[in-house]
């Protein structure tokens, strides 16, 4: 899914973005493991606290893992350079939104300008929180009902049983009305 | 077709279960229906949207669960040490214990505090008394004696006003004068003067102190003091055995006193060696009196007592009197200092022992 500069990126960034991707577990508890400490460092130093470096750093993999998505993912530098630079442009904005003492933070790491990538992300933020809302405006059962269908691909039969409809054509109408309700409360606050 | 039948036909185009007739029918029909393909580009793009938010609300669970993991490792339960009970108990009651006990400690060290528990231990541990006789209480007696003196010959006044502070026992070691005493008798003396048993007091100098033994020799230096006869008594430098019937004589008061005891531990206060603990009776004025044995050789000098302690009085051992007599130096000695080595008491009474001696014992009044 990615185009790779294989000079400077290696294997075993690569098979972390895979990892990424799928959203495995245990990539993302090495990822935490390998890169955690340097951002922990960098908030520290700059007038941050603990739980702070953990949004930060959380945030750095949810754009990490957006790029990535997108599918046009191209990592032109190793990804600790990626996430550090992630994280400090993201510390930089928070300080700055907070009007907090604005310190120095210029590190001694590498750092490549993710600005673009960060700009996409705040986009894609905006665009699901959207749908978030919607489908928290939806309810239940009709939430779940969307979610099995469309995510899970379950079958309209086995829905119809899952929830006890009396018949699939039941549950179709049903799900019909969720969709549109829906489509209706997304496209209204768009 | 109405809307439910077209958005049931696209959810089964997008997803992949129509066969290829089917597709096809279905995307002419999009073809020929500019509105259609419109809610089928719509519906796809909304369906997108819903698969991205489903996918990134997975993945976010998945990074906090990660996040989780990361910063509180989960500590499997076998290596969880399950503390003792009395561990438990401890942490659970360290601080009232810790509280209860310094309520006890204060309470305690108060309660003996206040039963006057320190002073008898003070008391107890200074329970050594050196038996030189404190004047004080004579001195009262000759001031009120002497006021009545006033007021007969007022010439008087001042009799009395410098008399001895402390009053004690020496005897003649040497007889051209050399007498000995203790050193707690004469230390911070001004002045000495010695008083035989016949009234006459001499004035005497302080030639040698030995405060390791408690011993002093002082030197009669007045011009009226004769040179005697050879003392009596000898001295015995071998230690005694324990039970020897011992007597000794000196002045707890102004008149010379005789008492009688036995060597009842060869060693002294607190275990010192150069000392013998008697069973005499002997009281403050005792202090520099000698110790006989029945022979008539001189074993000791009286130097203390135990107090609460019934018959545990001193004496000095006669082989520390010895080496401090050969440790005094020869220039401070105006003649030459001879212990006589002839004893003429051994076949003697006791009475008659204590007249002969008598002579050679003298009141020690430290002024």
């Amino acid at each position: 899914m990615s185009k790779l500069n294989r000079s400077v990126v290696p294997d075993a960034d690569l098979k972390t973005v895979e990892g990424i991707a799928l959203g495995n577990a245990a990539v993302l508890e090495s990822l935490y493991h390998d890169y955690f400490p340097i951002v922990l460092n960098m908030v520290i130093q700059n007038n941050g606290t603990e739980e702070e470096a953990k949004d930060i750093f959380q945030e750095a993999v949810i754009v990490l893992y957006d790029k990535i998505r997108q599918g046009n993912f191209e990592l032109s530098s190793k990804l600790k350079t990626y996430l550090y630079s992630v994280c400090r442009r993201l510390w930089l904005k928070q300080l700055g939104n907070q009007e907090r003492a604005f310190q120095d933070v210029s590190s001694y790491e590498e750092v490549i300008p993710v600005e673009d990538d960060l700009a996409k992300h705040r986009e894609t933020e905006l665009q699901l929180s959207l749908m978030e809302q919607a489908l928290d405006k939806l309810g239940e059962p009709c939430r779940t009902i969307i979610h099995d269908f469309y995510i899970l691909n379950l079958s309209m039969q086995e829905i119809c049983e899952k929830f006890g409809y009396t018949s699939a054509d039941n549950a179709k109408n049903q799900k019909y009305k969720c969709l549109q309700r829906l489509k209706r409360l997304f496209f209204s606050t768009t | 077709m109405n809307e439910q039948d077209f958005i049931a036909q696209a959810d089964r185009f997008l997803s992949g279960r129509m066969d290829s007739a089917e597709r096809i029918a279905f995307e002419r029909y999009c073809e020929e229906n500019p509105p259609a393909a419109e809610q089928l580009a719509t519906h796809r793009l909304f369906l997108q949207q819903l698969r991205q938010h489903a996918d990134r609300a997975a993945f976010k669970r998945t990074l906090a669960s990660a996040a989780e993991r990361y910063h509180h490792p989960v500590i499997p339960a076998t290596s969880v040490r399950r503390e003792p009970i009395l561990v438990t108990l401890w942490n659970r009651f360290k601080v009232n214990s810790l509280v209860a006990a310094s309520v006890a400690i204060v309470a305690v060290f108060s309660t003996l505090w206040l039963s006057g528990y320190y002073k008898t231990i003070e008391k107890t541990t200074t329970n050594y008394s050196a038996l030189r006789r404190d004047m004080n209480t004579v001195k009262k007696n000759v001031n009120a004696q002497n006021a009545v003196i006033r007021n007969i010959n007022s010439e008087k006044q001042k009799g009395g006003q410098s008399e001895g502070h402390f009053g004690a026992t020496g005897f003649i070691i040497s007889p051209n004068g050399y007498v000995v005493t203790n050193y707690h008798v004469i230390k911070d003396a001004d002045s000495v003067h010695l008083q035989n048993t016949k009234g006459e007091s001499f004035r005497a100098d302080v030639i040698y102190i030995d405060p390791t033994h408690d011993l002093a020799m002082l030197h009669i230096s007045d011009s009226t003091f004769k040179t005697l006869k050879n003392t009596p008594y000898t001295f015995k430098e071998a230690d005694s055995e324990l039970g020897e019937d011992v007597y000794t004589i000196g002045f707890p008061r102004d008149e010379v006193v005789y008492g009688q005891g036995y060597l009842s531990s060869r060693t002294g206060y607190a275990g010192d060696t150069t000392a013998y603990q008697l069973s005499i009776p002997v009281n403050p004025g005792n202090s520099g009196g000698p110790v006989m044995d029945s022979r008539g050789q001189v074993i000791g000098i009286i130097s203390g007592k135990q107090t609460g302690i019934d018959g545990a009085s001193f004496a000095i051992k006669t082989e520390a009197l010895l080496k401090s007599i050969s440790a005094i130096p020869m220039d401070s000695l105006e003649s030459r200092l001879t212990i006589n080595r002839k004893n003429s008491l051994s076949g003697l009474k006791r009475t008659d022992q204590i007249k002969k001696i008598q002579d050679y014992v003298y009141l020690v009044k430290v002024y």
